[in-house]
């Protein structure tokens, strides 16, 4: 479960947005595949991903079920938890995703996955031409692509473009068009950096595929030219 | 989801992060959710993180600040109480998490999310094989939602575009008649935040079954995002990107399935 296919953007939005996950099929190669996908992510965590996380647990981002006065008023607040725990916390079989915010970290990340030789599908969703250059760059010949088409139907029910580059980059949806507004909101009204409100908002993408990185950098983009 | 009257304080922290709109302020300046609305997707309960104040205190600060015409404003992403409170739901209610919750796994696939592998397994599975093409059809992401009713009217029309649907999809196992597109008649006014139909064709069907989609899509209360996968040559390209260019498609994102898979030794 990674669901992230439609991230809306045009292409010069979406070109610091790679992500790679691995995924075993059910009933066939799922045995036994724990151990691979942590090697997956720590593999993944010598190329400084963004964010990386696990369907059942989660992102680096998390959010804290036991705050009280102390922990949130009176020292700084753990927005999560380190990226090697999120790697040694895979206990089942799901998908694992690492997010990257250039395409030399992600390039550099294919050839060491393609040399573990996992034998588990590992699949790159960003802009296809990116990737298909990195496949070649590496040597891997692609074996199935899906194009997203992007929204039809009620669009004007949907948000503003802004919002939209937000609240997509969770592909299930978690992140609500008000949650990305009020962030972009409290930004251009200086009651919140682009640092903390990428952080808050990636709390809620229960895969780790929200990229803070580019969040960051779309609250600014927001924050000085709207 | 539920809200504990006793509990919350009405920072309205939740009615910002609900993905539906479906919880709001109401006249006892305490959270409401419109159960109408909601579609179970738990983002509220599990997203928020929870401080467990006592909510008499938070009221006599908020009372306070007030006097002096300052706001207590919680982080965002808190909820200082923990007001949210999961109640037991029953079928056809049920659907609403399944479809909703990314965390909980569809009985039917075992798969959480949205409980589809459409052809990033397909290195491994062969789900989408040469001269194939395979079609997903997300209703109502993001933040839109969608009714089963929308969805039937979704897959009767891909029915009749003489698509395959996939067997191992959780939408199809809430089909009455699947070679109609027919969805169980209980569920369809259950509210979900999202679903994908998954269906496959031959490759020359791609134009027709397209168009099928964008004729229903425009008769829809929801969005539809579509997908098209296929498989690749020996050399890497694949022949849906010519069909697709040729049709007046614009597109640049996607998936691309490395091939790194092997099946299980028998």
């Amino acid at each position: 479960m990674t669901n992230t296919l439609h991230r809306y953007g045009n292409p010069e939005s979406l070109r610091d947005d790679y992500i790679v996950f691995a995924i075993p099929a059910r009933g066939i190669n799922d045995q036994g595949c724990v151990e691979k996908l942590r090697t997956f992510l720590r593999s993944a965590l010598k190329y400084n991903p963004v964010n990386v996380g696990e369907g059942a647990k989660g992102g680096i981002f998390r959010p804290s079920k036991s705050l009280n006065l102390i922990s949130t008023y009176l020292r700084p607040r753990k927005h999560g938890v380190a990226p090697q725990e999120v790697a040694e916390g895979v206990d089942g079989p799901g998908t694992v995703a690492a997010v990257f915010d250039n395409k030399e970290s992600m390039e550099r990340f294919l050839e060491e996955v393609k040399s573990l030789d996992l034998g588990i599908s590992v699949n790159v969703s960003a802009l296809v031409d990116d990737t298909r250059e990195a496949c070649r760059l590496v040597g891997i010949c692609p074996h199935s692509v899906e194009y997203s088409l992007g929204f039809r139907g009620r669009t004007e029910r949907l948000a503003s473009r802004r919002v939209l580059e937000l609240s997509t980059m969770c592909g299930h949806g978690m992140v609500s068009f008000r949650l990305a507004q009020k962030m972009i909101d409290q930004i251009k009204e200086g009651r919140q950096t682009p640092e903390k409100a990428s952080t808050f908002m990636a709390k809620f993408c229960t895969c780790g595929v929200f990229n803070v990185s580019r969040a960051r950098r779309l609250m600014e983009e927001a924050r000085v030219s709207d | 989801m539920l809200v504990d009257k006793a509990k919350c304080v009405g920072c309205a922290n939740c009615v910002s992060v609900c993905p539906m709109g479906a919880i709001h302020i109401g006249p006892d300046r305490k959270a409401e959710i419109n159960q109408d609305e909601c579609v179970e997707c738990y983002t509220c309960y599990r997203g928020l993180s929870t401080e467990h104040l006592p909510p008499f205190l938070v009221r006599s600060v908020r009372g306070v600040l007030r006097l002096f015409r300052l706001r207590f404003e919680p982080d965002p992403d808190v909820c200082p109480t923990a007001a949210l409170t999961p109640n037991e739901i029953t079928w056809p209610r049920l659907v609403r998490r399944a479809f909703s919750d990314p965390v909980v796994p569809h009985e039917s696939t075992g798969t959480k999310g949205r409980g589809t592998a459409e052809v990033k397994t397909n290195d491994v599975t062969g789900r989408v094989g040469p001269g194939q093409v395979g079609f997903v059809v997300e209703l109502g992401r993001p933040s839109v939602g969608a009714r089963f009713r929308e969805v039937d009217k979704v897959t009767h029309a891909l029915a009749d575009a003489g698509v395959t649907f996939e067997p191992n999809n959780p939408v199809t196992y809430l089909m009455s008649d699947v070679e109609a597109g027919q969805i169980r008649p209980d569920i369809l006014n259950e509210k979900i935040l999202s679903c994908i139909v998954e269906s496959k064709a031959p490759l020359e069907r791609v134009p027709a079954v397209l168009d099928a989609i964008e004729k229903v899509s425009k008769g829809l209360d929801t969005v539809v995002s579509v997908g098209v996968s296929s498989r690749c040559d020996s050399e890497g390209n694949d022949p849906l990107k010519k069909i697709l260019e040729d049709a007046g498609y614009t597109f640049y994102r996607g998936k691309v399935n490395l091939g790194l898979g092997k099946p299980a030794k028998a």
